[in-house]
């Protein structure tokens, strides 16, 4: 397995190996010591490698990635996998602000907690939290699933579209727009699915409660003024 | 006493004049601001104001038709393995699908590529009938990240971080919901037929701490390959040149309020920002002064419309400029051909604005497919390559008569300034004096 140890070899040339990765290769398992809170660590991913980070990483980790398993045994720094289209990215410590911000696609999961705008803008991807997340979590968020086993701060949801919110704890405040949910069958089976896949097995779906868009925001409408 | 008052002609108010008492009328009847599309509307300083002093007995002149002006650039030279070289400095500014037709699209990509110049995406991400027929496409990279993906990041030529907007600095997109049609709402991932507001502000990142971090992000996904370029509105030209140069621009892209937009408040429009000719000697001040001028290309736009304007923005500093409403009505927008369709939709050929409203009647800002099939991709985009053909050569006649052998050879000295105010924003003296205002002279 590569081993890059980015206190002395430059980010530069592990974040080329990893695009250099063509298709059916063998030596797909990376493992990155000292990472030492650089930026941008394993950013672009587009194959399906796997890379193990061992120590704490600065903004963007997992950048993009399409498709590759990355797990950080530390802490992410802002914006850990932004923009994720498929693949998997496991936080075993705490994630900072704007996790899994605008992602279409894979799973995100943070052991610790996540700071906020947790899922700001989320376009499909599914992002499971250990801990509790922050404010303005979910912020203008448009599609797929953010599970949160913790609390969640202020101004969840606000302004969100079709994304579908989970809280197992207490919610500080809903933003404009964002509502409570009933908790259908489908939602429970879809929950319980994804808890499994995070690999959670300390949390029943019937613990969870679901918020989501009133639509009301949707169109333009002057009895709406006061909500922005 | 009795008296008798001669007749005298009505007065209209200059402070409540028709167009501001309509807008009272307006909202007072929809309680709602008025969105529009195009740039601002009044009468700011600008290009027209300037004028070259050509040749004389100090200064010869090139020949016309023998001695070679040059007009290419070559952008992102500072940072990127693969900078852009264009035939011509106007390029054509970001404008969405979505905003636009997929056949207005594909007609600036056909007009640009038969130019020598480039195309850029806009706030919807990038379709393939535009990467296919765009030569050089530039990839915005924006707050709403609709359609962002890297697959598409990897096949621009270069990628273009919008921090803000000419005629909205502050402000996000907006797409009604008559415009997001089934195909433009599954690029951004929306609902169909809903009311979009794009975000104003970047999800993942604050400030030009931040912006760093980011471009080196975006560096390090495309392995150092393309130019990045940074666009802001015109609000404080001087800082935030030096503050994307900062970040790392390859390139900074400088939008004035003249700048059009799809659709935004027509309050905004008007009144927030800062006029093109205002915004270019300070943002070249910026790079001079961190000695990047011609390091960091400098790309001005708003309400470019020839080849004088061209000539003056790059007199002043700039080293391109980007086209974005010329290059819709080089194509067929307002034209006077639709003037009885413009009537039905109560505005006439020249000031219809409503683009937001998809019923363009020239098949350009519209997702209805048969307006849309109006416009012809193929006729329109040699009508593009026809109109940016005259602008160079415009730009050429002048530069040759001010002795340049290169457009970008042009400078302030072969500036006058027909008011005060273009004088003191050009920074170029006033004309038959050598004041400039703020800079003494006499
Ligand atoms: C129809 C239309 C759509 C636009 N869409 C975008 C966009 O998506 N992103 C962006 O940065 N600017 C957008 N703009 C602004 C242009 O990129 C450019 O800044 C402006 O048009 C330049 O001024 P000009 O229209 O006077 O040439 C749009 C402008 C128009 C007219």
């Amino acid at each position: 397995m590569p081993v890059f140890d980015l206190s002395v070899t430059p980010l530069r040339e592990f974040n080329q190996a990893l695009h250099d990765i063509k298709d059916g290769a063998n030596d797909t398992a990376f493992e990155v010591v000292n990472p030492r809170g650089h930026h941008s660590v394993a950013v672009g991913i587009d194959a399906p490698v796997s890379v193990e980070v061992k120590g704490s990483v600065g903004y963007y980790c997992a950048g993009m990635n399409d498709g590759g398993t990355v797990t950080v045994h530390g802490s992410a720094g802002p914006g850990v996998a932004e923009n994720m289209m498929s693949g998997t990215v496991v936080i075993e410590g705490d994630a900072s602000q704007y996790a899994g911000a605008t992602g279409r696609g894979g799973l995100l999961v943070i052991k610790g907690n996540a700071a906020s705008r947790c899922g700001i803008s989320m376009k499909g991807i599914d992002i499971v939290v250990h801990g509790s997340i922050g404010h303005m979590s979910a912020f203008m968020a448009q599609s797929g699933n953010l599970v949160v086993l913790g609390d969640a701060g202020d101004a969840l949801g606000d302004s969100l579209y079709e994304a579908r919110l989970f809280v197992r704890g207490s919610v500080k405040s809903l933003g404009a727009d964002c509502i409570e949910k009933e908790m259908r069958p489908e939602h429970i089976e879809a929950l319980g699915a994804l808890l499994e896949k995070a690999g959670v097995s300390d949390a029943k779906p019937e613990d969870f409660k679901r918020y989501g868009s009133a639509r009301t925001l949707y169109t333009f409408n002057i009895d709406n003024a006061d909500a922005y | 006493m009795s008296y008798h008052n001669p007749p005298t002609p009505p007065r209209k108010s200059a402070t409540f004049d028709d167009a501001t008492m309509a807008e009272i009328r307006r909202a007072a009847a929809t309680g709602i601001y008025d969105i529009r599309g195009g740039g601002t509307k009044r009468k700011v300083p600008h290009f027209d104001d300037l004028l070259f002093l050509g040749a004389s007995i100090s200064r010869y002149p090139l020949e016309g038709y023998r001695e070679r002006c040059d007009t290419s650039v070559t952008l992102g030279t500072r940072f990127a393995r693969k900078p852009i070289k264009l035939k011509i400095p106007v390029t054509i500014a970001g404008m969405s699908f979505g905003a636009l037709s997929g056949n207005a699209k594909e007609a600036l990509g056909r007009g640009a590529t038969l130019s020598g110049t480039s195309t850029t995406t806009g706030d919807g991400g990038m379709t393939d009938e535009e990467r296919g027929h765009s030569q050089t496409l530039v990839y915005q990279y924006l707050p709403s990240r609709y359609g962002m993906n890297p697959r598409d990041l990897r096949r621009a030529d270069a990628i273009e971080v919008v921090v803000g907007q000419g005629a909205k600095p502050g402000g996000g997109g907006m797409l009604l919901g008559q415009k997001i049609s089934p195909r433009v709402a599954k690029m951004r991932n929306l609902p169909e037929g809903i009311d979009q507001r794009s975000a104003c502000r970047h999800p993942d990142w604050t400030g030009p701490d931040d912006l760093e971090i980011k471009i080196n992000e975006l560096r390090e996904i495309t392995d150092w390959e393309k130019p990045i370029y940074v666009k802001v509105g015109g609000a404080r030209p001087y800082y935030d040149t030096a503050l994307a140069v900062k970040a790392g621009a390859d390139v900074v892209v400088l939008d004035g309020m003249q700048g059009g937009t799809a659709a935004t408040q027509d309050v905004f429009i008007e009144n927030v920002g800062m006029p093109t000719l205002a915004c270019i000697r300070p943002a070249v001040q910026a790079l001079q002064d961190l000695g990047m001028h011609r390091k960091v290309q400098l790309i001005i736009s708003g309400g470019i419309r020839s080849g004088a304007d061209v000539a003056k923005a790059l007199a002043l500093g700039a080293d391109a400029v980007a086209i974005g409403t010329a290059a819709l009505v080089a194509i067929g927008d307002n034209d006077p051909r639709w003037e009885e369709e413009y009537r039905k939709l109560g505005t006439t050929a020249g000031a219809y604005d409503d683009w937001h409203e998809g019923r363009d009647p020239a098949g350009i800002t519209t997702q209805d497919p048969e307006l849309a099939s109006r416009l012809d991709p193929v006729i329109a985009g040699r009508r593009l390559a026809n109109y940016l053909k005259v602008m160079t050569l415009e730009a050429q006649t002048i530069a040759r008569a001010c002795g340049k052998n290169h457009l970008h050879n042009l400078e302030p000295e072969d500036l006058c300034a027909l008011t005060i105010e273009a004088s003191a924003m050009a920074q170029v003296p006033l004309a038959g004096t050598s004041w400039v205002p703020g800079k003494g002279g006499f």
